[in-house]
C-alpha cells in the first residue's frame, strides 16, 4: 500500500469522521482515499474551496465531538498557519497531514523536502507549542496516524504529521490490526467553567449541542470563555498553559528509536533520511554506530540526546538545510553535523557513510 | 425576544457604540429564532471578526467566534458533521464580502443549510472606519478620504446569482420586515442569506453627511424600494432614482442544499 494511503486507513482507524480539504501534490491521495472510504463508514468528506476552508472546516467539525482531519503540503500548508493559531487558542483537537514537497513557494510539487519542520512549530503568529510527528514508513503513515489523533484529543490541540514525498508515495507492506487504541477528549463536566483547566492543563471538551452554552473565540479569553483581551496577566496565564500543557509531557510521550546509545558518533534523523541511515548501520555492523530516529519531533524532547553518554558527535542527515540540526545543538555540547539535502533526493548510504569516515 | 433566555447577562454591557444598528438586528434574529422554536442547546451561532462578529458572544448558546472572513468554513464543518445543529452565521461587509468572499460564494453554490445574517455598515467599524467592499462610490472613510473611486458589491445579487435558496434585504429600519424574512431564511432548507443594512454612526455617519444617529436610519426609510417595484418601474422604462436600497426577497427557491437534517 501507499504511505498516503496508510495514512487515510489509520485516521479511519483511529475514528476520524470528518475530512476538510482542498487537493494539492504530493498529498492528494490522502484526500482521494478520504472520499472513497469515508461515506462508507459514516463520515462526511467535503472538498473546500481553499486551504484556510479546508482546516476552518476541520475545526468547526471539531467542536461538533467528530475526530476531523486535513492533509495539504507546502503551500497549503502556508495558507492554514491562520487557523492553526486559532485552533491552539481554542484548543480545538484536529489533525492536519503535510506531505512535505520543496519550497519555497510553488517549488517542486512532486519531490521531497522536510522544508517545514520550523514552520510547523513556529509558523503561526503568537507563542505556543504542538506536537509533530514524523513517519519513516508506510507502517508508520498508519501508526503515527492512529498516535496523532489520539494526543489531540488527550492535549486538545492541533497534531501535525509531518510525513515527506517520498514516505507519502513509497509502497510497502502494511499490517492493520485488527483493533487500535482510540482515545476520546474527557468531556467537561456540565457545570464547570469551559477553559479551567485542572493538573494536566487541558480542560475538559464541551461538545456544541450538548446543553453547555459554550463561547468559544480566538481572542484571549477567560476561564468562562470569554473575551478578555487587555489583562496583561490572564494573557500571560494563558499562553503558558497553552505551552506548558505540551512542553510539560514531551518526555512522557516522546516517541522515537535508539540504536547504540554507548556509541561517540550517532545520527539523528526522522523521516525519509532515517531509511538511509538505518542501511549504513546495516552495512556496518559491529561498527558501534549510534542512531536516534525521532518520531515526534515536536514536542523536541532533549533527553534523549544525553542518554547517549559517549556521544562526541552528531550527525544530522535532512531534506532542508539544517532545521532540526540547530534545535539540537541548543542541547548538546558535543559537535553538531548537519547534513542538509535540497532537490527531492534522498542522502545515499554512502553519503552519510563518507561523512561519518571524516567526523571519525 | 427574551432577554433573559436568550442573553449572556454576565457579559452586558456590549460594546457597541451608542446608535449602533447592530443591536437592532441582533434582536430580530433572536425574535426569529424564538418564533420558529429553536432550543438553545440545538442551535449555534458561528462569527468572523468585526463589530457584527462580536454578536455570539452575548447570545447564551453555543458560538463560535471565529477568525476574519472565515466564518462561513467553519460553519459548514459545523453543519456537516452534525445536521442536527441550527447554524446562524452573524458577519459584516468587511468580514464576507472583502476578505471571506470567496467562502460565500461557494456556501451559496453548496447551498448548504446554515442561515447567514449580514450588518453591513458600509464600512470597517472595528478598525476605525476604513472603506470596505460595501462602501458607496464617493464614500467617504479613513482609506477613501477623497470618497471611494470603486464601485459597491451588491451582495444580494451576488448570493442569487451564486446559488443561495432565500436571499433578502432589509435595514435597521425595518424591523418587522427583517424579521420575517430572517425567519423565512431560518424556514427554509439550504442557504439563507439576510442582508440588513445598519447605520454606523461612529465611524460611518459622521464622515457622510448623517450628523444624528436617526440621520441615517430615516435615510434607510425614505430610499428603500422594494425589489417588485423596482422590477416593474423598470419594465415600464422608468429609471430607479440612484441611491436607492432595494429592499425585500430578491429569490426564494428550492435547489438542493447540503447538510439538511433528515
Amino acid at each position: 500500500m501507499q504511505g498516503n494511503t496508510a495514512c487515510a486507513e489509520g485516521a479511519i482507524a483511529a475514528g476520524c469522521r470528518f475530512f476538510g480539504g482542498y487537493p494539492i501534490t504530493p498529498s492528494t491521495e490522502v484526500a482521494e482515499h478520504m472520499a472513497l472510504r469515508l461515506p462508507k463508514t459514516g463520515g462526511v468528506f467535503i472538498q473546500m474551496e481553499d486551504e484556510i476552508a479546508g482546516i476552518a472546516s476541520v475545526i468547526g467539525a471539531s467542536w461538533t465531538g467528530k475526530k476531523a482531519m486535513t492533509a495539504t503540503s507546502g503551500p497549503g500548508f502556508s495558507l492554514m498557519m491562520e487557523n492553526i493559531g486559532y485552533a491552539v487558542m481554542t484548543e480545538t483537537p484536529c489533525v492536519i497531514v503535510n506531505i512535505q514537497r520543496g519550497g519555497p513557494s510553488t517549488g517542486q510539487p512532486t519531490m521531497s523536502a522536510q522544508g517545514d519542520m520550523l514552520q510547523c512549530r513556529f509558523g503561526s503568529h503568537g507563542d505556543y507549542s504542538v506536537i509533530a510527528l514524523c513517519p519513516a514508513s508506510v507502517q508508520e503513515m498508519f501508526d503515527l496516524t492512529v498516535d496523532a489523533f489520539n494526543l489531540a484529543e488527550r492535549f486538545r490541540v492541533p497534531v501535525f504529521l509531518m510525513a515527506d514525498e517520498i514516505i507519502g508515495h513509497m509502497r510497502e507492506r502494511l499490517i492493520i490490526p485488527d483493533s487500535v487504541v482510540s482515545g476520546q477528549r474527557v468531556p467537561l463536566e456540565q457545570g464547570a467553567l469551559p477553559f479551567r483547566a485542572g493538573e494536566d492543563l487541558v480542560p475538559g471538551f464541551p461538545t456544541f449541542g450538548m446543553g453547555y452554552g459554550v463561547h468559544v473565540t480566538g481572542l484571549t479569553h477567560d476561564e468562562r470563555g470569554y473575551p478578555c483581551a487587555t489583562s496583561p496577566k490572564l494573557h500571560e496565564d494563558l499562553v503558558k498553559r497553552l505551552v506548558s500543557k505540551i512542553e510539560g509531557a514531551r518526555d512522557s510521550i516522546a516517541s522515537y528509536d535508539m540504536v547504540n546509545p554507548e556509541a561517540e558518533t550517532v545520527f539523528v534523523s526522522y523521516g525519509a533520511p532515517s531509511r538511509s541511515v538505518q542501511q549504513v548501520l546495516h552495512d556496518h555492523p559491529g561498527d558501534g554506530i549510534g542512531h536516534l530516529r525521532l518520531k515526534m519531533v515536536w514536542p523536541f524532547a532533549e533527553s534523549l540526546l544525553s542518554r547517549f553518554k559517549n556521544a562526541e558527535t552528531f550527525i544530522v542527515p535532512e531534506q532542508n538545510l539544517g532545521q532540526i540540526s540547530r534545535e539540537i545543538e541548543r542541547h548538546v555540547d558535543g559537535d553538531v553535523i548537519p547534513v542538509p539535502k535540497l532537490g527531492g533526493d534522498l542522502h545515499t548510504p554512502d553519503d552519510l557513510y563518507r561523512v561519518l569516515a571524516e567526523v571519525r | 425576544m427574551s432577554e433573559e433566555e436568550w442573553l449572556r447577562q454576565d457579559r452586558l454591557p456590549h460594546i457597541f457604540c451608542a446608535g449602533c444598528g447592530n443591536g437592532t438586528v441582533i434582536n430580530c434574529t433572536l425574535s426569529a429564532v424564538e418564533q420558529i422554536g429553536w432550543k438553545k442547546q440545538d442551535t449555534v451561532f458561528v462569527s468572523g471578526i468585526g463589530c457584527s462578529s462580536r454578536a455570539p458572544g452575548y447570545i447564551a448558546a453555543d458560538s463560535l467566534h471565529t477568525t476574519h472572513g472565515r466564518a462561513l468554513a467553519f460553519a459548514t464543518g459545523i453543519k456537516l458533521a452534525n445536521p442536527a445543529l441550527n447554524v446562524v452565521v452573524f458577519t459584516g461587509d468587511g468580514d464576507l464580502a472583502a476578505i471571506g468572499g470567496n467562502h460565500f460564494i461557494h456556501a451559496c453554490r453548496r447551498n448548504i443549510d446554515i442561515t447567514v445574517v449580514c450588518m453591513n455598515n458600509m464600512i470597517y467599524g472595528m478598525t476605525g472606519g476604513q472603506g470596505s467592499p460595501t462602501t458607496p462610490a464617493g464614500g467617504l472613510s479613513t482609506t477613501t478620504p477623497y470618497g471611494s473611486e470603486e464601485p459597491a458589491f451588491d451582495l444580494c445579487v451576488l448570493a442569487s446569482a451564486a446559488g443561495a435558496n432565500y436571499v433578502a434585504r432589509w435595514t435597521s429600519y425595518h424591523v418587522r420586515e427583517l424579521t420575517r424574512a430572517i425567519l423565512t431564511g431560518l424556514e427554509t432548507p439550504g442557504f439563507s442569506f439576510i442582508e440588513s443594512l445598519v447605520q454606523c454612526p461612529t465611524n460611518y455617519g459622521r464622515r457622510n453627511r448623517f450628523k444624528q444617529v436617526t440621520d441615517q436610519i430615516e435615510y434607510f426609510r425614505s430610499h428603500t424600494i422594494l425589489v417588485e417595484k423596482a422590477g416593474r418601474m423598470k419594465e415600464k422604462g422608468e429609471e430607479v432614482p440612484a441611491g436607492m436600497i432595494l429592499s425585500g426577497e430578491f429569490v426564494r427557491r428550492n435547489r438542493p442544499a447540503l447538510g439538511v437534517r433528515q
